[in-house]
């Protein structure tokens, strides 16, 4: 068990090395110069020069890189050429609406793809289950901004409920603030609902083969008792992973969804990050959320290992 | 359940793959083969016929310069099909090789696996435009990116059915006769890898339309020069309120391009792979 821990730890490390890297070489292969574009046509070529060793770029890249993963290490992510503060800073003012989002969205996805799933997979080959299957390709087929747009048309332009973007003015309540977020987390949750659709039915359908679950039948539990109980209880576990993992996705994974809301979230400040050149932003913003990616998936192995003996043979 | 309705349900699935297969055919083949015959410009502008609502000369209404949305979608079908048919097979080749190598040959598999999970760590969308802007935005550009977030998805699969292969009776068997790697991998291994490697292609050619479609929104896709569904959806953007029709359309041709890869794909996984039929 030790040793697997061990093993576990060391690959997820290099695998965070590795992001380091990419994300790194990522920012740094791009054609075009920030500093240029920050000082604007006016500026001369010895402007530029200088704010370039102001900011580390003159050095070679190695070193850049070296420097980089130290400054990581003690949790400073650098400057914003634009925004003039912290990229820590910048992201954990964008937290919030992420955060907020991708945990809503999730609640949608699960509520509508486990039930639904379930559902599909009891009733295998009927019409209720070709009819769900059917709409959960249907959901992987429709590109969010799209449904964003719709709903938008729908339900704010032409009923009103809801606002169509943004997320109120600074310091409006709570209540107002997940009032703005209603229609960008029906898109995310329907849509990612049906990869849970998927993976749920799949899943309940593997553990229905299962001897327990005859045993369980054959000693004359009702059915109900026996799917609820036996079935997926079972079944959940991979089902979980999926919900999470489909969580650490979203926060990055919104950047669309958030631009068609125009919602101040951690995806809009990359998308304005590409858009500018803002390599700290950038790197920080992509380093941050393929880090929180890799540490969900290694809490969700760990917290598997402590609850299944199995696996940890 | 009796075996007739068995077969029955069967055939249903199946015929609902036939239609999707069919239609899928004939958006191609229109895409394809229309702008050829024709001598219409999709790209005329005629700003007195400017936002025009659906009608019997505009089936699918007008745009903000006047342009035809049916032409356009015809139009912008051949980008938007060829994106996804480029992206998904050099991702499959790619991914394959990748995947073959470190299914096959243990010491490349950590190093291999690991990059892959790097890679796989970042949301697709967000990648996507991270190297959209670095390379330029160029359809070819778009390609390439979309290419490099796809390839780690094939390698991940094809690897496990390589480790799965590797280990069956056949492949000793070869060994046994004197068989080369190279032919071992190529003559025993590779065919095998078929089912998954097509149901991979259809989907990642229907993810690409619909990330492609994104990425134009986003502003970091393809030209808006170029006519694809995605950058028409763009284009029209700001004037949603006015004229819903120059979002709805292209995107009801992205989701049924989409929708019918999907079907394909899953028939593609049913037919190939009988064990699957009972449990997915």
């Amino acid at each position: 068990m030790f040793r697997f821990l061990l093993k576990r730890l060391g690959g997820t490390l290099c695998v965070l090395l590795l992001v380091a890297v990419m994300v790194f070489a990522l920012t740094r292969l791009a054609s075009g110069d920030p500093i240029a574009l920050l000082l604007g046509d006016q500026a001369s070529a010895e402007d530029i020069a200088q704010v370039r060793v102001q900011y580390g770029l003159d050095q070679p890249l190695l070193s850049q890189f070296g420097y980089w993963v130290k400054e990581v290490a003690q949790g400073n992510l650098g400057n914003s050429i634009f925004l003039q503060r912290p990229v820590t800073q910048a992201l954990a003012e964008r937290a919030e609406p992420t955060s907020f989002l991708a945990l809503f969205a999730v609640a949608i996805a699960a509520l509508i793809g486990i039930p639904c799933g379930l559902i599909a997979a009891v009733w295998r080959g009927r019409l209720v289950d070709q009819i769900l299957s059917a709409v959960a390709m249907l959901g992987a087929s429709v590109p969010s901004f799209w449904m964003g747009l719709i709903l938008i048309q729908i339900f704010a332009v032409k009923l009103g409920w809801f606002p169509a973007s943004g997320y109120g003015n600074p310091g409006v309540s709570l209540i107002e603030r997940l009032h703005h977020l209603v229609l960008p987390a029906v898109v995310l949750g329907v849509l990612n609902s049906a990869l849970i659709i998927r993976f749920t039915r799949a899943s309940v359908l593997d553990i229905l083969n299962e001897d327990y679950v005859r045993t369980a039948r054959s000693k004359g539990l009702s059915e109900r008792v026996v799917i609820l109980k036996h079935v997926l209880r079972n079944a959940l576990v991979p089902i979980v992973t999926v919900v999470g993992l489909t969580t650490a996705l979203m926060i990055g994974g919104a950047v669309v969804t958030e631009t068609v809301f125009n919602l101040p979230g951690v995806g809009n400040l990359v998308v304005r990050a590409v858009l500018r050149r803002d390599y700290p932003v950038i790197q920080g913003a992509l380093l941050v959320i393929a880090a929180i990616y890799v540490l969900i998936n290694l809490l969700i192995d760990l917290i598997y290992m402590l609850v299944d003996p199995r696996i940890r043979v | 359940m009796n075996p007739l309705t068995a077969l029955l349900k069967r055939l249903f699935h199946r015929r609902v793959v036939l239609i999707a297969a069919l239609l899928l055919l004939s958006i191609a083949a229109l895409a394809l083969i229309f702008p050829l015959l024709s001598d219409v410009d999709p790209n005329a502008i005629a700003v007195l016929d400017r936002l025009r609502a659906p009608s019997a000369a505009h089936w699918a209404g007008t745009d903000e310069l006047g342009r035809d949305l049916a032409m356009r979608i015809v139009w912008g079908g051949r980008y938007s099909i060829l994106i996804g048919v480029a992206t998904a097979c050099l991702s499959v080749i790619a991914g394959t090789v990748l995947g073959l190598l470190a299914g096959f040959f243990r010491r490349l598999d950590a190093p291999i696996m690991r990059v892959v999970d790097a890679m796989m760590s970042f949301p697709d969308i967000l990648l996507g435009i991270s190297l959209v802007s670095i390379l330029g935005a160029s359809l070819w550009n778009v390609v390439l990116a979309l290419v490099i977030v796809y390839t780690p998805r094939v390698a991940r699969v094809v690897r496990a059915s390589t480790l799965v292969i590797r280990e069956l009776l056949f492949v000793d068997a070869a060994r046994a006769i004197g068989v080369g790697t190279p032919r071992i991998l190529y003559a025993h291994i590779l065919p095998n890898l078929m089912s998954p490697v097509l149901v991979q292609l259809t989907f990642i050619f229907a993810y690409a339309i619909l990330a492609e479609a994104g990425l134009s929104f986003l502003g970091v896709g393809v030209p808006p020069e170029i006519p694809t569904w995605g950058t028409m959806i763009a284009s029209s953007l700001q004037y949603a309120d006015q004229a819903f029709w120059t979002i709805v359309f292209p995107g009801v041709a992205i989701i049924l391009t989409a929708l019918c890869l999907q079907i394909v794909g899953d028939g593609v996984r049913d037919l190939l792979d009988p064990k699957l039929r009972e449990t997915t």
